[in-house]
């Protein structure tokens, strides 16, 4: 479990993060929602250790993360951002195998083979297992590094709008190797993204930003609804519900 | 062969205080600049980035500058150092500057590099000019073996451990080139990482300078050569990295001293211009 206390963080004098506090359940799905600004990539990176608060504590497993070596705690916690500019020629087993750093230090055993070859069947690379990462599609290169994160193999993969840029048929399979690497796997996946309906459909729970504060942290179903979601975003939305999941329309709604 | 066998004792002499040294001078520093442009394109993660487009050639003859106006009688060993000190300092100050450039265009960067070069340059010429010596400054601008003799070039095996260094840490530096937050999620020390590898970069650039004077493009265009054959795992390219720049170089000394035979002309021009000609086309490639 990822737990957070008390976690403030300004840039020069704007405050993003408001003295919030709150815990991440194991083996599920969490999303984080809100509108531009909400601070949701800004409290992603303080979990994830990228950012330091200014003040707060944050616990993975009960341990504070100051107290974990940082080669350790890459072998518990992975994070991916978004925009991932990489200027390099690799392949994309190569990338994968960057994946097995904190364990093999460079030097691949036939462990650290056999987890990269899993990573790129489950992401469903191997037909590009070879190509190099410049030469791929937006979508391809995406799930790409998701394959590498998969290859680091932590119990916690925190994943910063992993849906940018990509088509719908690419979201749709990215989403589906997340609920994957939870259900079968084990895995406890924490993502911001800004599409309500893909957080619906996938995410076991919801939190909802706004202004550097939690508004709603509750199961999916309970935070999407019209007049949260309204709280929330400040647009009406119309709630669909089918097979037990709600579907917003929010597109053009007539008030 | 049978000639190498049959030298008298002059030949000899030649082979041993000129011949060798040239020869093991001109293979580190192609291997040693190669490898270092390698770890600067990673490190500032822009492939227009190399020890000539990043001021560290013009930092190394500051260094040399400041030693000889200091200390008028200054060793090689002593002129390496200071060298090497001016050459991290640059190298370090145009780190500082690739981070805070917002404007990560491809070409922007290497550009505030040659102007940070040229500023250094300009600085260096004031005080050569102050103190009469801008001939001797003009002079280190152009790479040139011709003055490699055993006695005076044995710092250039310096590059050895960068090489080595470079290749013990190649994986380190390829995951730096990905960026911070991808190193951070690995590991590794960032900062650290930079460091050790921008260490590598200025010994490199500064025992090569120190001894040959500036050899231009080197550290940009065959690395970027190698790149677009086999990629950017350093891991798996710094072998034929550091091959590839021995040869070029060699094949550029072996060129000078053919051409207008039995004159020399230096070996950076003769690299400047070839280099010059290749940098310009992987740029229009590049921007295609």
């Amino acid at each position: 479990m990822i737990r957070f206390e008390q976690i403030t963080k300004t840039y020069g004098k704007r405050l993003v993060l408001d003295n919030i506090s709150c815990s991440l359940p194991k083996g599920k799905i969490t999303s984080l929602i809100g509108p531009n600004g909400a601070g949701k990539s800004t409290l992603l990176s303080t979990i994830s250790r990228l950012l330091d608060a200014d003040q707060g504590k944050i616990y993975l497993d009960d341990i504070c993360l100051d107290d974990y070596k940082s080669e350790d705690l890459a072998k518990r916690l992975s994070i991916l951002r978004q925009s991932n500019h990489i200027d390099l020629r690799l392949t994309v087993r190569d990338l994968v195998a960057f994946g097995r750093f904190p364990y093999s230090k460079g030097r691949l055993t036939a462990e650290d083979q056999a987890q990269i070859d899993k990573a790129i069947h489950f992401a469903q690379l191997e037909d590009m297992a070879h190509s190099y990462i410049d030469e791929l599609s937006g979508g391809q290169r995406q799930r790409a590094f998701i394959a590498m994160i998969i290859a680091q193999d932590t119990d916690y993969i925190l994943l910063d709008e992993p849906l940018n840029n990509l088509d719908m048929k690419h979201a749709v399979l990215v989403m589906k190797t997340l609920r994957r690497l939870v259900d079968e796997l084990g895995k406890t996946v924490v993502i911001v993204i800004h599409e309500i309906n893909f957080a619906s459909q996938y995410s076991d729970y919801i939190i909802a930003m706004k202004d550097g504060k939690i508004v709603y942290n509750d199961e999916t179903d309970q935070v999407v609804q019209a007049h949260t979601l309204k709280e929330v975003f400040g647009i009406d939305f119309d709630i669909i519900s089918k097979n037990g999941k709600n579907i917003c329309n929010y597109f053009n709604i007539e008030t | 062969m049978r000639d190498v066998f049959a030298m008298n004792s002059d030949q000899l002499l030649v082979f041993t205080i000129a011949r060798i040294p040239r020869a093991i001078a001109l293979v580190l520093t192609g291997a040693g600049l190669s490898v270092a442009g390698f770890i600067m394109q990673q490190l500032s993660q822009n492939k227009f980035v190399s020890p000539t487009t990043a001021g560290s050639l013009e930092a190394a003859k500051m260094g040399i500058l400041f030693s000889i106006l200091l200390i008028p009688q200054a060793s090689m060993g002593i002129k390496s150092l200071a060298a090497l000190l001016f050459t991290l300092a640059a190298n370090l100050l145009f780190m500082l500057m690739v981070r805070r450039v917002r404007f990560r265009s491809s070409v922007f960067i290497p550009l505030v590099g040659i102007m940070f070069g040229n500023i250094l340059a300009a600085v260096s010429t004031f005080f050569a000019f102050k103190h009469g010596i801008v001939q001797n400054v003009q002079e280190w601008m152009i790479g040139d073996f011709s003055s490699v003799l055993q006695g005076q070039y044995e710092s250039i095996y310096l590059i050895l451990p960068a090489v080595v260094l470079a290749y013990i840490y190649a994986d380190q530096f390829t995951i730096v080139g990905m960026g911070a937050s991808f190193a951070k999620n690995l590991g590794i020390s960032y900062t650290a990482i930079v460091n050790l590898g921008l260490f590598a970069v200025s010994l490199t650039v500064s025992v090569s300078v120190v001894t040959a004077g500036a050899i231009p493009f080197l550290g940009l265009i065959v690395p970027n050569m190698v790149s677009m054959m086999m990629g950017d795992n350093l891991r798996r390219t710094l072998p034929m990295t550091a091959l590839a720049g021995s040869i070029f170089l060699l094949f550029c000394d072996i060129l000078g001293r053919t051409i207008i035979f039995p004159y020399e002309i230096p070996i950076g021009l003769m690299v400047g211009v070839i280099g010059g000609i290749i940098f310009l086309f992987l740029i229009l490639r590049r921007n295609r």
